[in-house]
């Protein structure tokens, strides 16, 4: 398959490997224990687990963090709630991506109250939600918008669509986020030992390179934004390393071929027409951030379920036994949490880690639950 | 109307399938004579009986146990890129009895229509369950129709039982999995999976796909001469070859190693998968099947395979292991590995 094959050659990833290698024993030597980098990005955790990276990277000297950059994973119960009882209202037809679907709320998921009678139907783009308010002129159609930087656009896209047409049966609850402050309130956790970053590649798209600025200059990480292809995350990791070892700490951008340093003006125009900073947004794991997410402004207040319709929008506290804030900032791995593997799974999530491929717990789950072995030793097995 | 009455020269019934067509009188048996007994005609059906009788000395000549089962299919939408839903009912129930390595004999057709759908829908799709099953070399002998109203059904159900016979010494079985044994598939994977999904229509993706809707007894049966001691053998059909392997790998207390480089895919279907977040080892296929072999005999059951038009694209991707007991862990292609797990639900196309 053209432009991707060219990143999956498994001959360029040994050259990578063995540069990797030299370069982070002495980095781990010096600091007495693994050096730690985070993945911002749930696309960077599925592809570390789905290419099998983990297992190809030294074990003892290097560690990835799964960062909070999995949508669907740190959207808290108390919104999922408020999905519910929003599909649930008659007459509406409440439309999702798919892995929102199964993300548990505490009075069960939105495919829970799809099998109980509510309307509600997995799309693809938010043009999939509008073209189902033209065709539905007589129902509500709300679009739960769900995403970072990278699916705000198209969401902003959408609503200013609507307004041009006139559609008035269409809304959305939003849940857009922002990456930034999370990134920041992460570095603030005094818990932490993150030694650098892998920046997120498609939020990178919308933004640009410039808002990581400060993780380089305040707070002396190192940040490489990354593509998902498997050779770009281990290129970007030994560009991260290649600082270190150097002593620099910068912002570099191994994603050029997507990610311009300015970003993209058109959709960051359309993000801005349309949408504001709320003052605060609750994460599942890691509370309350500021700043962390976007509502409409007041000119679409039409096309806003949440002042369309009457939503509950209560706060419900993560359940106890669930670590996903631990793991999110990296202080436990997903293994180690109380409940992995036993009340915690695919099948019954008690966190929404669990539930994304993008989750580091389900990536855990699905694909590393083996005991990582030595590789000489996976090498016999393999004929 | 006898059934060796010119069946070809009865037109369908016009309009739509209505409740009455299920009510057990005259609307109905008009249905049943001009629609299903002129495409399914045999001599164990023409005495249309409440059952067929099938003469227990034509099946022990064949065999030594009679194998039975029964499968319900329900598919939207109803023709797809490959196949249909009539197609489908033959095929599936058919590949259910040839992993035992029977030989499949006899079908039953269950039929549960909606009512308003076209006769002329209705009449293509028992057409298509009756050539399929010609095809194939089975006889449709006994069956049932049923109307339902609008919304308790969606368009038409259809269920099939079939019974086959297994021959002597034949024993196939999910517990038989050994190490060093063979894992082999027998062409690309996930096929049916995207070709449904893009008949839907909801992706908007430029691309045609087939489903691989077909019935594999012929190609288990050349494959049982060049090994009669085949020890699993499954269609994998909802949940994919992952979800057949993992139950293999718990069944016979085994692990199993895949290697993704040996994996046959579409390109369509691999670019498909990229663009959803999809994995072919879960995807649903009609017309392939996973086979476990001893290690010995597994370059003949694969030369075998390709000879069959069933299985020109049979390939070897992976091996039986001791341990990890009830695993199946997955060699990339990229040079890692990962652990490939039952699916959880359904697949879930992700967010970005």
């Amino acid at each position: 398959m053209r432009f991707a094959d060219e990143f999956r050659d498994p001959e360029k990833a040994r050259t990578l490997i063995a540069e990797i290698e030299r370069l982070v024993v002495p980095l781990s030597a010096a600091r007495g224990r693994p050096l730690q980098i985070m993945e911002v990005c749930g696309g960077h955790t599925h592809t570390i687990f789905r290419y099998g990276l983990k297992t190809m990277l030294p074990e003892k000297t290097l560690e990835f963090v799964h960062g909070p950059g999995c949508p669907v994973c740190v959207l808290p119960m108390g919104r999922v709630d408020d999905c519910v009882a929003l599909a649930q209202i008659p007459n509406v037809i409440f439309t999702t991506f798919g892995d929102a679907m199964r993300v548990p709320g505490s009075k069960g998921s939105l495919l829970q109250a799809k099998a109980g009678g509510a309307d509600v139907r997995m799309v693809y783009s938010p043009l999939d939600a509008l073209e189902l308010a033209r065709k539905n002129p007589q129902r509500e159609v709300i679009f739960f918008a769900l995403g970072f930087e990278t699916t705000m656009p198209s969401t902003a896209l959408t609503v200013l669509q609507a307004k041009r047409e006139g559609i008035r049966n269409f809304s959305l609850f939003c849940n857009h986020i922002t990456i930034i402050p999370t990134i920041k309130a992460i570095l603030d956790s005094p818990e932490l030992t993150l030694d650098g970053f892998l920046g997120p590649g498609h939020v990178s798209m919308v933004i640009g390179n410039r808002p990581y600025d400060f993780i380089a200059k305040r707070y002396g990480k190192p940040i490489v934004i990354a593509g998902f292809e498997p050779l770009d995350v281990l290129q970007s990791l030994w560009m991260v390393l290649k600082q270190l070892s150097e002593g620099r700490c910068e912002v570099e951008n191994q994603y050029q071929r997507v990610v311009a340093e300015g970003g993209n003006a058109q959709a960051l125009a359309a993000v801005g027409e349309v949408f504001e900073l709320r003052e605060f947004f609750e994460w599942r794991g890691l509370g309350s951030i500021d700043h962390s997410g976007v509502r409409l402004r007041a000119a679409f207040a039409e096309y806003d379920a949440e002042r369309k319709f009457i939503v509950p929008n209560l706060k419900i506290a993560d359940p106890k036994s669930c670590q996903c804030g631990e793991v999110l900032k990296g202080v436990i791995k997903p293994n180690q949490c109380k409940v992995f593997g036993t009340a915690c799974t695919p099948e019954k999530p008690l966190g929404s880690l669990m539930v994304s491929s993008e989750g580091a717990c389900a990536a855990y789950y699905q694909y590393g639950r083996i005991e990582m072995k030595p590789r000489g030793e996976t090498e016999k097995v393999t004929p | 109307m006898k059934l060796d009455d010119h069946p070809g020269n009865i037109p369908p019934p016009s309009g739509v399938v209505t409740m009455a067509h299920g009510g057990g009188g005259r609307a109905m048996r008009t249905l049943i004579e001009r629609i299903v007994l002129p495409a399914f005609n045999n001599p164990l059906l023409a005495p249309l009986e409440d059952q067929a009788r099938v003469p227990l000395a034509e099946l022990t000549a064949l065999g030594d146990r009679l194998a039975f089962t029964t499968d319900s299919y329900v598919v939207t939408p109803l023709t797809f890129p490959g196949g249909d839903i009539g197609k489908l009912a033959v095929c599936g129930t058919v590949n259910d009895l040839a992993m035992s390595g029977a030989r499949p004999l006899y079908l039953t057709c269950g039929l549960v229509i909606e009512e308003g759908l076209e006769m002329a829908q209705l009449a293509q799709l028992v057409q298509s369950m009756a050539h399929t099953a010609h095809a194939a070399g089975v006889a449709i002998v006994t069956g049932d129709t049923k109307v339902v109203e609008r919304g308790a059904a969606d368009k038409l159900f259809i269920n099939t039982a079939g019974i086959g016979v297994v021959a002597a010494g034949v024993n196939i079985s999910a517990t038989r999995a050994r190490p060093g044994d063979a894992v082999i598939v027998n062409g690309s994977l996930g096929d049916h999976g995207v070709a449904i999904l893009l008949a839907r229509n909801e992706l908007a993706l430029a691309a045609e796909v087939l489903s691989d809707c077909q019935p594999l007894h012929e190609l288990v049966a050349a494959m049982l001469v060049a090994c009669p001691d085949i020890h699993c053998l499954r269609d994998a059909t909802r949940g994919g070859v992952a979800t057949v392997l993992n139950e293999f790998a718990l069944s016979s207390k085994v692990g199993i190693r895949l290697r993704e480089a040996d994996i046959p895919v579409n390109e369509v279907v691999r670019g498909a998968c990229e663009i959803l977040g999809l994995d072919p080892l879960y995807l649903a296929n009609e017309g392939k099947l996973v086979a476990i072999v001893p290690g010995e005999s597994a370059d003949m059951v694969l030369a075998a395979m390709r000879a069959h038009p069933a299985g020109r694209e049979a390939a070897i991707v992976g091996t039986v292991t001791a341990d990890p007991v009830g695993s199946v862990v997955l060699s990339t292609a990229f040079g890692g590995y990962r652990v490939v797990d039952m699916l959880v639900g359904e697949q879930l196309p992700r967010i970005c």
